[in-house]
């Protein structure tokens, strides 16, 4: 494995057989991680990328030492997860957006405690620990109500304080900021920017279904769906990739399915239509080899008899690069059961 | 930190998390020490009518006090591992480099101490009313077997938190089946020899506070002399018994969590 990663994923494989509860599917296998690959480096935001089922709760449960995996080697600053699992739980930690922390009797206070002491961090270190993360999320002044009296969205915060209070070096997101509002999900991004920069030697790996969270803080973008890795790179680099193309965003009037002829369009390299049933309105996604090929989408329009609203071209998102890949879009893929 | 000093830390930090909850949510007074009273009181009023001695009173009432315990072990201390499941604690808690055996010692230390401030207030309820009181010839032997009962009776429910916990929600209906049995095996309100030698003795083998039931009885009720076996070769058989369920629950949460790793149970499906 290469020398300085703090995380190391090498051809990783987790095959699930399914409960006997599920009498139809029973004795099937299925295949949550295939041969995944990756490599995340000290000081870096490294982001997860994949619709529901993709595969990203399972490989971060794996690096969590919550799951064995089938095959294949993964590792904690050069500790393996299966061999080391001691010394690699002193160096991890975990946050998973909806959950709440701890229990409810507790107060917020209490409950950042009782982590501390289950890391068997001394009271004297933890203490300005406790106050600086109450202090983050927001919660100085609830620090003495329960946490079952405290809002969905502040149990959220604390839940995430929790994830900091025994300084990782390795700490795993999964969807934090999922339930927060604007303003709360604004200062744990800028909370989670300004620790990996005063924490060189320590990296974040998360996922999230929000692209620009995405855009805004990962320094390299792992790309993952149905279990396999599509593509690893920075955002930069990834949105390059469909930058030769050109993107054409059309909103058009009606929810009529799209004929196959225009998937076969010349110049259209992927389409992908997504309907809006309030405004009863079609947008459509294509990719095209260039600018030209929309005189060619707006003449089919109105062959067909159908109303265009609106064209426009757009700069290529993480989401344009996800369809290139897949020809799915991430926020429409038809979604598989996550049984981990 | 030294290894002994985290996990006595460990074990304070889970036992308080029991023990401020009783604390700040009084509704179990009536539950958890109303309800068992009234029981209790059905039964010393029985005796009474029968014109049985009055140590009969107390031995119902150390019947109620055991079988708070009892109810305890069995329905929070066994379930526990599940229910830290449900709420998904079990995941961070197993994330974290803590001693498991030291995780459920702290549930176990919480819900003693919990308990036993159930069990003093029927005691107390009991004087009270019934002014009953125990006549105890060897205090310390009676304190020894107290102690080593709830260690073999928490040591039963350490190694049932890891079982139950593979096993699943399907225990809680399995536990209903069991409930009356063991009710009835606990000799918790007559005297467990009336059950004649053999099952009395399979009793006393597969549950803790039967022979400890016994063995408190013979040592504070004064008059009651009839036991199963001699209080000390009891309290032997309890101390060899809370060896076993302890050295057993660490074999069995150790062996839970490599199940649980390999299988995907450790965390739930949504989380």
């Amino acid at each position: 494995m290469a020398a300085g990663s703090i995380i190391e994923v090498e051809n990783l494989r987790r095959v699930f057989r399914i409960d006997r509860m599920a009498r139809r599917e029973a004795g099937k296998e299925l295949i949550a991680l295939d041969d995944v690959s990756l490599r995340v480096q000290p000081g870096e935001i490294f982001g997860l990328l994949g619709p529901n089922g993709a595969g990203k709760t399972t490989l971060i449960r794996i690096l969590c030492t919550l799951l064995a995996p089938t095959a294949g080697r993964a590792a904690i600053d050069g500790l393996d997860v299966v061999k080391d699992t001691a010394r690699v739980r002193r160096l991890i930690n975990m946050v998973s957006g909806g959950e709440t922390c701890g229990y409810g009797i507790l107060t917020a206070r209490e409950n950042l405690r009782l982590f501390t002491e289950l890391y068997g961090i001394p009271w004297r270190v933890a203490r300005p620990r406790v106050e600086y993360m109450l202090k983050v999320v927001g919660l100085e002044k609830k620090q003495s109500v329960r946490t079952n009296k405290l809002s969905s969205g502040m149990r959220q915060r604390l839940n995430f304080a929790r994830g900091f209070i025994n300084h990782p070096r390795v700490l795993f997101l999964d969807e934090p900021t999922i339930g927060l509002d604007v303003h709360s999900a604004r200062q744990v991004r800028s909370f989670i920017k300004m620790w990996v920069s005063q924490h060189r030697d320590s990296a974040i790996l998360l996922t999230t279904h929000y692209m620009f969270e995405a855009e805004e803080l990962c320094d390299h973008v792992a790309i993952i769906d149905q279990g396999r890795l599509q593509a690893c790179d920075t955002p930069a680099e990834l949105k390059k990739s469909v930058q030769k193309q050109t993107t054409l965003e059309l909103t058009i009037y009606g929810l009529e399915p799209l004929p196959e002829s225009w998937h076969t369009l010349s110049g259209v390299i992927k389409l992908v239509a997504r309907q809006d049933h309030v405004s009863q309105m079609t947008h459509l996604n294509a990719v095209c080899t260039s600018p030209e090929v929309s005189g060619e989408l707006i003449r089919t329009v109105a062959t067909d008899g159908r109303r265009l609203l609106d064209l426009r071209t757009v700069q290529p998102t993480l989401e344009d690069v996800f369809i290139n890949l897949t020809g799915r879009s991430l926020t429409e893929v038809e979604m598989l059961p996550d049984i981990s | 930190m030294d290894k002994v000093r985290y996990f006595i830390r460990v074990v304070i930090a889970r036992a308080y998390v029991r023990v401020i909850g009783a604390q700040r949510e009084l509704s179990w007074v009536i539950g958890d020490t109303l309800l068992p009273f009234l029981s209790v009181s059905a039964f010393v009023l029985v005796y009474r009518a029968m014109k049985a001695p009055p140590e009969y009173t107390g031995f119902v009432v150390l019947g109620g006090l055991l079988m708070t315990f009892w109810l305890h072990m069995i329905w929070t201390m066994a379930m526990q591992l599940f229910w830290e499941k449900e709420m998904g604690n079990l995941a961070r808690y197993l994330m974290t480099p803590l001693s498991r055996p030291a995780l459920l010692l702290g549930m176990a230390l919480g819900g003693i101490i919990m308990t036993s401030s159930r069990a003093m207030i029927i005691y107390l309820a009991s004087r009270l009313v019934f002014n009953m009181r125990f006549q105890v010839d060897e205090p310390w032997m009676a304190v020894g077997i107290f102690i080593v009962t709830l260690a073999a009776l928490y040591g039963m429910g350490m190694t049932l938190s890891s079982l139950f916990f593979m096993a699943g929600r399907g225990v809680l209906y399995g536990m209903q089946l069991f409930y009356e049995p063991v009710f009835f095996l606990g000799g918790f309100y007559f005297p467990v020899r009336q059950l004649g030698m053999i099952l009395a003795t399979a009793a006393a083998a597969l549950i803790p506070t039967t022979l400890g039931l016994d063995a408190l009885r013979q040592t504070m009720l004064g008059a009651y002399r009839t036991g199963l076996l001699r209080p000390s070769v009891e309290l032997a058989i309890l101390t060899a018994m809370a060896i076993m369920f302890i050295t057993i629950s660490i074999i069995a949460v150790h062996r839970m969590e490599e199940l649980g790793r390999r299988y995907g149970k450790l965390v739930l499906k949504e989380q």
